[in-house]
């Protein structure tokens, strides 16, 4: 019987996918990374992108993350998924936002588009593409 | 009997009212039950972090300490952030007033210890009026949070309270939130948030000693911002979950009021019309006993 390994997929609103697995592929910030059974205890940083979890009888699991953290410990794999996709300068542009906000509470908020945003949502729409094309090339 | 006819009128528009805050009842009773699933539905996530940064805190106390975990806590706090998480709309029984009126005398309490600088981010539009109106320091806040609290919103507000602790520029910060205890009882409360205390986190499973990419400081800190942001989601959730259990029940003895409202209108509109009888006869009688005479 081939090696298995807990998988745990999580993000702050839910709970997405718990269950064994043979091997994952993640999207590690340094590069794609490939987790198996035994793998030595790792923490970093994911990119948004696809989760792929290769369960037990040839099944797979793809999973779109939109960043967020990885912990591997040699039994036991734990995603922890960002819901929005995040970095330090959108963070920040989010924060200065809401001071901005909080400085001119009695102000009309102005509805202009702000860049910050639109730039979340092109950086999930890549991602999400990726993810897609990734799935068709398998089904091929 | 134009007494009797504005007793009926009440009755009627009394009436309405009952509907309407039945229906309320029964919008929050559902609400409820889906706020409390996704206060269960966070759960996972706050394990997982909550043992990840417990195994942090032990792992690599030599290489890195973060200000959240290495300041120690201070004897006096002079200078303090708190968030408050509030509901957005009112018709909730005491919930806010509750919780406001605990900040507010924390806050005083503060205060008189010596404090001189209480900063606040306002999580709610309730909290937030009370707090402009208080003229304490907003220095962020988020409205309209829905029923669905999502963490994107949340980011931005708390990074403005997180970084002005990171930047030692407060020497603590306080979570005010309503938490739930059960479909009837909810109860406000006030929890220390950072310094992160090492009881909360409980003691680590195991010192792993990790491989960080790309180092350790950067993971760590990440790691930490989502922990206390986590946290505060937590809380935001319950708060929810406890809003509309609140309002399911002050809807509840809404509907009781109004019922007994009408009962009691009944009663009297009953009497008035009994009253207009009596005298109606007792006039014919007196008018026939005058023919008759």
């Amino acid at each position: 019987m081939a090696m298995t390994i807990h998988v745990d997929v999580v993000s702050a609103e839910e709970l997405i996918f718990s269950g064994l697995a043979e091997f994952v592929v993640l999207p590690g910030e340094a590069g794609e990374l490939g987790i198996l059974p035994g793998h030595m205890p790792l923490m970093t940083r994911i990119k948004p992108g696809a989760v792929r979890v290769k369960m037990p009888g040839d099944k797979e699991e793809l999973i779109f993350v939109a960043g967020g953290l990885l912990e591997v410990q040699p039994g036991l794999v734990t995603v922890l998924a960002d819901t929005a996709i995040r970095g330090a300068d959108l963070d920040q542009a989010k924060a200065m936002d809401a001071k901005k906000m909080a400085e001119e509470a009695m102000v009309n908020r102005g509805s202009a588009m702000d860049y910050a945003r639109a730039q979340v949502e092109l950086a999930e729409a890549i991602a999400q593409l990726a993810a897609i094309d990734r799935l068709r090339k398998q089904r091929h | 009997m134009a007494g009797s006819q504005e007793i009926r009128t009440k009755i009627k528009s009394v009436q309405n009212t009952r509907k309407i805050t039945k229906a309320m009842e029964m919008v929050a009773a559902s609400k409820m039950r889906k706020a409390q699933e996704r206060m269960r539905a966070a759960r996972p996530y706050s394990e997982k972090i909550r043992r990840l940064a417990a195994n942090l805190s032990q792992a690599n106390v030599t290489e890195y300490r973060h200000a959240f975990l290495g300041r120690a806590k201070a004897v006096v706090v002079k200078r303090v952030g708190l968030i408050v998480v509030t509901t957005d709309k009112g018709l909730c029984g005491g919930l806010n007033t509750n919780l406001l009126r605990q900040a507010m005398n924390t806050m005083r309490q503060w205060e008189g210890d010596g404090a001189t600088d209480i900063r606040v981010t306002c999580i709610g539009n309730k909290g937030l009026g009370f707090m402009q109106r208080l003229g304490a320091n907003v220095i962020s806040h988020v409205t309209h949070l829905g029923d669905t609290p999502h963490l994107e919103k949340l980011i931005g507000p708390m990074k403005v309270m997180i970084d002005a602790f990171q930047a030692g520029e407060l020497d603590a910060v306080y979570l005010a939130y309503t938490r739930f205890v059960n479909t009837m009882k909810q109860e406000p409360v006030i929890e220390p948030l950072l310094p992160l205390s090492g009881e909360r986190m409980g003691t680590p499973e195991r010192g792993w000693d990790y491989l960080y990419e790309p180092d350790a400081q950067t993971v760590i800190d990440e790691l930490l911002v989502r922990y206390v942001e986590a946290l505060i989601y937590q809380g935001v959730a319950e708060n929810m979950a406890s809003e509309q259990s609140a309002r399911m029940v002050a809807m509840k003895a809404a509907t009781d009021n109004a019922g007994s409202v009408i009962k009691e209108l009944q009663l009297v509109y009953n009497k008035a019309r009994q009253a207009a009888i009596t005298k109606e006869i007792s006039e014919i009688v007196g008018g026939a006993a005058a023919i008759a005479g």
